[in-house]
Order: C-alpha cells, then sequence, then structure tokens
C-alpha cells in the first residue's frame, strides 16, 4: 500500500477517508485535522494559556503532544486517583512524558493526588459513599481540573476526549433518549458562569485507532493497559458496537456525531448559558457553581470524612 | 510467528507466512479497534507477515 500524497510506503490507511499515509504525511493529516477542529470551534488561539487533563493515556499525552508542537501554550495536570498499581504506573507514564517534553518546551505539569486530600484512594472513598468508583472518580476529576484551571489562571481546559469517546457517548444518550444531555455534548463548553473554566476538546475529529497510530509513530509512551475500574463498562460495549459499523460502512460515527453537531449548531450555546446562569449558584463550601445546596464534591469528601471519623 | 495481544495480555503463535488481513480475521479482531505493529513500527492490512516476525496487536479501545 502507498502513500496518497508521496507515494511512499503507507503505515496506515483510513477507510472513513479512503486514504492511506506514510509516516510524514499521516502526522501532517493529524495536525491538520486538530487544527481545523481548533478553528472551526474557535476553541483557542496562539495567545491563550492551555490546561490539558492528563491521564498517562495515549489521547491526553498525544493531545498535550500536539499542542506544544503546533506551537500552543499548553500546560498539563494529572489527578492521581490512587487506584493501586494501575495509578502508580500511569503516574510515571505522565511524569517521564513531561519531563521529555519539558526539554524543549516550556511546559509545566501540575498533580493532584487524592489519596493527599481524602486520606483514600478513590476506589476506598467511593466505597465509603456507596457510589460506583468511575462516578466518584468523574466528580473528583471534573471538579479538580475545573479547579486548577481557574487557580492558575488558564483561558481554557483541553481533554482528549475523540471521535470514538464522542460518538459512543451519544449512541448511549440517544438509546436512553437522555435529551438533557445532548446539549452539553459538544466539542466547546463555554464559560457559561463564573468559576466554571470554558471546556474543549480538540480531538473530537480523529478516531482512536488514528490517535493511537500517531502515539506509535511518534514514540509516545502511554499506559496500554485499560483502568481496571472500566472493565465492562457501558462505553466500551457501545464503541464496540459503533466499531462493527464502522468496519461494514466506513464514516458512520464520523457521520453520527458530525452531523450531531450541526444540528447542535443551528441552536447555538445561549441555551446552555441562560441554563446554567438560571440555575447555578456558588457552593457554600468551596466556591464552584452547583445546582445543589452543597456541590457534589464537597459533598463526596463530606461524607468520607464521615465515614473515616466513624471508623 | 509470535503474536502479543493486549488487553487482555497474550502472546500466541500462529505459522506464517500471513497477510495482516487475515490475521486479524483469523484472531476475530475488528481492523477499527485495533493496531498491528512489527517490532516497533505500523504495517497496514496488505502486508505479509512471516515466521520469523514478532507481532504486537495492540487494542485501540479505552473505556474513558
Amino acid at each position: 500500500m502507498r502513500c496518497r500524497v508521496c507515494r511512499e510506503s503507507a503505515v496506515i490507511n483510513l477507510p472513513r477517508h479512503n486514504i492511506a499515509f506514510c509516516k510524514a504525511c499521516f502526522c501532517n493529516f493529524v495536525h491538520t485535522q486538530v487544527t481545523r477542529g481548533i478553528k472551526a470551534q474557535q476553541m483557542f488561539t496562539k495567545d491563550d494559556r492551555i490546561l490539558v487533563a492528563v491521564s498517562g493515556g495515549k489521547d491526553s499525552l498525544t493531545l498535550w503532544e500536539i499542542l506544544l508542537s503546533l506551537g500552543y501554550r499548553a500546560d498539563a495536570v494529572y489527578v492521581d486517583l490512587g487506584i493501586g498499581d494501575y495509578s502508580i504506573r500511569s503516574r510515571q507514564k505522565v511524569q517521564n512524558f513531561a519531563d521529555k517534553v519539558t526539554q524543549t518546551h516550556d511546559a509545566t505539569l501540575h498533580i493532584h493526588t487524592v489519596r493527599e486530600e481524602a486520606g483514600v484512594g478513590v476506589k476506598e472513598l467511593a466505597n465509603l459513599v456507596h457510589r460506583p468508583t468511575c462516578s466518584a472518580c468523574g466528580t473528583i476529576k471534573r471538579y479538580q481540573f475545573n479547579h486548577v484551571a481557574l487557580e492558575q489562571n488558564y483561558d481554557v481546559m483541553a481533554t482528549g476526549h475523540n471521535l470514538d469517546d464522542e460518538a459512543a457517548r451519544l449512541l448511549g444518550n440517544v438509546l436512553h433518549w437522555q435529551t438533557e444531555y445532548l446539549e452539553k455534548q459538544t466539542p466547546v463548553l463555554p464559560a457559561s458562569i463564573d468559576g466554571f473554566a470554558k471546556k474543549v476538546k480538540p480531538l473530537y475529529r480523529l478516531t482512536e485507532r488514528e490517535i493511537a497510530a500517531y502515539a506509535v509513530i511518534n514514540r509516545i509512551d502511554y499506559i496500554i493497559e485499560e483502568c481496571p475500574m472500566a472493565k465492562g463498562s457501558k462505553m466500551l460495549m457501545y464503541k464496540d458496537a459503533l466499531n462493527r459499523l464502522e468496519t461494514e460502512s466506513p464514516g458512520t460515527k464520523q457521520s453520527f456525531y458530525w452531523k450531531f453537531l450541526e444540528q447542535q449548531a443551528k441552536k447555538g450555546t445561549t441555551t446552555i448559558v441562560d441554563r446554567d446562569r438560571a440555575q447555578l449558584h456558588p457552593c457554600p463550601t468551596c466556591g464552584q457553581p452547583t445546582s445543589a445546596e452543597v456541590c457534589s464534591y464537597c459533598k463526596l469528601l463530606a461524607k468520607a470524612k464521615m465515614a473515616t471519623s466513624d471508623c | 510467528m509470535i503474536v502479543h495481544l493486549t488487553n487482555p495480555d497474550s502472546t500466541i503463535t500462529i505459522q506464517g507466512p500471513k497477510q495482516v488481513r487475515q490475521l486479524l480475521q483469523d484472531l476475530n479482531l475488528i481492523p477499527e479497534a485495533n493496531l498491528v505493529i512489527r517490532g516497533d513500527e505500523l504495517v497496514t492490512e496488505d502486508t505479509f507477515l512471516d515466521d520469523l516476525d514478532t507481532i504486537e496487536i495492540r487494542s485501540v479501545i479505552s473505556g474513558g
């Protein structure tokens, strides 16, 4: 198979574009897709300070690498969840990557350790408050990413969500008609209210396979093993179903999510901003916006402290 | 050839020569969810692999 652009030997074929690329042309393709997404969705400019949420996985480390390569001012934040050896290994991957990129770029890695604040890891924390681990993990990560972005005065917070993540999430929401979640499933969420950082997903135009291929080509050493807590997750089931459809009909995932975005774009973000301003107020404990009396993060930590003091 | 699979980790031996496309099919793996790496280089589905190759089939799907 030959590269469609330069006729060198190809390393990857992309059925959804009916094209094959060599290493160099594939990296150009990835950079073009990310740049196109950033500009089309008005995510940020080269003057903005970006905080990338990294986990040690392929998507977030690749996002950090691409943004720095493209000349953006990108730092990163890692939340150490305290999930046994998995967190030890993922933190090491993040630290090694940060040590490497900071040799050639002006970039900083922030680290928040759940065990230092809560006294236990996320799994034990979730058990104490009788919540699923992934739910507690989501609450902690959302809170900490937003907290660091605001505290350190970043203009925007970026995550490594890709086309597969977004298409699978959309499928899950549509299958259960969770329409209230649909309006927030866009590559940009505005800083709708004081206390919320602007959030963006610059990889939304690229599939997981394309991002993993970019990581392999560029020797990005990421954690390959899956989070042990994700075993049996519905997201994996939706992704598998979509990949089977994609194999039979290339372009399905792209068409599913991008056409949804076209519909959403017609509505604009006014409803999100209006709704957030009408429904949210600062948490009396930490100041982050919440629709409840106390935000879910403060509630989680308070319950955990109560449970540990009872023991 | 020796084939390392990720998620879950396992190693198997497969008789070559074999095209990447056929290898994935034999193992009931979807190309869209996997990368095939020979040594440390990606290979496309039309590549022929032979008995002396060491192959990694890397799952690219994460549950996050």
